[in-house]
């Protein structure tokens, strides 16, 4: 029998919240990459204007916690959610804002055709996606392995950021004229790099939730 | 159980079992407890960890019908061997009740009963002994200027820091608590809970609370009791942070009952 129902509700609750404010950054970095390889400014501007929805989000779960911690003294895997929620929604809000620097850097190209076509940040946007995905699915089902299984697909887009490094400092190397816009796009594929370590610190986080020990998945 | 500490044990209890007649209250209780250290005993109404705590300073002797198997070791002694003597037990080890209970005397005579039992006459020997346990219980500043005045005129968690401060008069080594401050309005229970964190230097602390959060607030260790089992015992952070066992993590989240 649960003699807190309504304390346990608001737990649930917050879990949705939360998977509500994960989708509004999914759909940002979502929508800025898109507006980066479309080469369109409206919608990055769009972007941008979100963010302050996100981090509203953020506070407002914020403050939940809070008054949850004060008013119902939880303890146990109780405490963990609320702990796990806390450190959540800072990774989500550093996720939107790193949607939004690749939406200011379509803004700053104006339109400029690209130097190459985007086909490896597209890519690694693709990942960063999927990672935030299989994270906030872990929290939601108390999915350890998946949560896990996070670790491999940094280590993938680890890679591939390396990999789109190296080509682009060739093409600055080769040809200086490509130095403006290949610092730009490399600044875009640094913020995706660094989803990819939020991600992993949300399944950090879980795991964390579930079972109580904490692990390092970004080694 | 055993938790990982430098002190020396105080208390160990080996293979306890404990019968009410025919009912079993206490079932192959494992406990050891360090000196100087707050151990908490948390579990729901009926459990046993009033009558554990009460097994360790031999107050279920005066229950008809009780039959104690096992050891309750003070020190390294056997408290239920032969040759032990009560009345130096309960001076060793001291409770504290869930409701306070000064005797109808004054201030003073409350906190100098325990020494004049045990012999002390000199006034002189007595002021300081006095004086040293009111202040050791945290009362002193508010009661010196009316001692001579009766003990059931203070208010209840004063009454409380007194029934405290004449269980030191006796210089006890092991301070039981039974529930001292369910009877106490909030500050008063937080002077009390304050006090516990002082006293803790010199004695070694059992306390039974209903109240986890307090548990959670000043003790070192902390051991759950679900129907006479001592279910899990280990250090309060981790207990409620993550318990090792899901009956207590039930207990503490209040997915029971």
């Amino acid at each position: 029998m649960d003699t807190r129902k309504g304390f346990h509700h608001s737990l649930e609750d917050l879990q949705k919240d939360i998977l509500k404010m994960g989708v509004k950054v999914e759909e940002a970095i979502f929508l800025a990459v898109k507006s980066l390889a479309s080469e369109d400014v409206e919608m990055a501007k769009n972007v941008i204007a979100g963010d302050e929805q996100i981090n509203e989000r953020m506070v407002e779960i914020e403050s939940s916690c809070l008054r949850l911690l004060a008013l119902q003294q939880p303890m146990a895997s109780d405490l963990r959610v609320i702990g796990t929620a806390m450190k959540i929604v800072t990774d989500l809000e550093r996720i939107g804002d790193h949607a939004v620097d690749i939406a200011k850097t379509t803004v700053r190209l104006d339109g400029q055709k690209l130097v190459k076509p985007l086909v490896d940040t597209p890519r690694m946007a693709d990942l960063t996606k999927e990672m935030l995905r299989d994270s906030l699915n872990a929290y939601v089902n108390r999915d350890i392995e998946l949560a896990q299984g996070l670790a491999k697909k940094d280590d993938v887009v680890d890679a591939l950021y390396k990999q789109i490094y190296n080509e682009l400092q060739e093409m600055m190397m080769n040809d200086s004229a490509t130095i403006t816009q290949a610092v730009k796009l490399l600044m875009v594929c640094q913020s995706l790099e660094r989803i990819a370590d939020h991600a992993t610190n949300i399944g950090e986080w879980v795991i964390y939730m579930v079972s109580g020990d904490r692990t390092d998945l970004n080694v | 159980m055993t938790i990982a500490t430098s002190a020396p044990e105080k208390i160990r209890v080996a293979d306890l079992n404990l019968f009410y007649g025919d009912n079993q209250a206490l079932y192959d209780i494992q406990l050891s407890v360090p000196k100087g250290s707050i151990t908490a005993f948390i579990g729901p109404s009926g459990c046993g960890k009033s009558t554990l705590l009460r097994t360790l300073n031999r107050m279920n002797d005066l229950i008809p019908g009780v039959r104690i198997t096992g050891e309750v070791n003070v020190d390294g002694h056997n408290i239920y061997g032969p040759d032990n003597d009560v009345v130096q037990l309960r001076k060793n080890v001291g409770m504290v009740f869930q409701r306070p209970n000064p005797f109808p005397m004054s201030i003073y005579d409350n906190v100098a009963y325990g020494p004049r039992i045990h012999g002390i006459k000199k006034k002189r020997d007595l002021d300081e002994i006095v004086e040293k346990s009111l202040r050791q219980a945290a009362l002193w500043e508010e009661v010196k200027d009316r001692l001579n005045k009766s003990a059931l005129g203070l208010s209840g968690g004063q009454q409380q820091r007194l029934c405290i401060a004449r269980l030191l008069a006796v210089e006890p080594q092991v301070l039981l608590m039974d529930e001292p401050t369910s009877a106490l309005d909030p500050i008063s229970t937080l002077k009390v809970e304050e006090l516990t964190q002082e006293l803790k230097e010199k004695y070694t602390i059992i306390i039974v609370t209903h109240n986890m959060q307090q548990a959670a607030r000043i003790s070192d260790t902390t051991a759950f009791f679900l129907n006479g089992l001592m279910v899990e015992h280990g250090e309060t952070d981790k207990l409620f942070t993550n318990p090792s066992d899901q009956r207590t993590e039930d207990y503490i989240t209040g997915r029971f009952g």
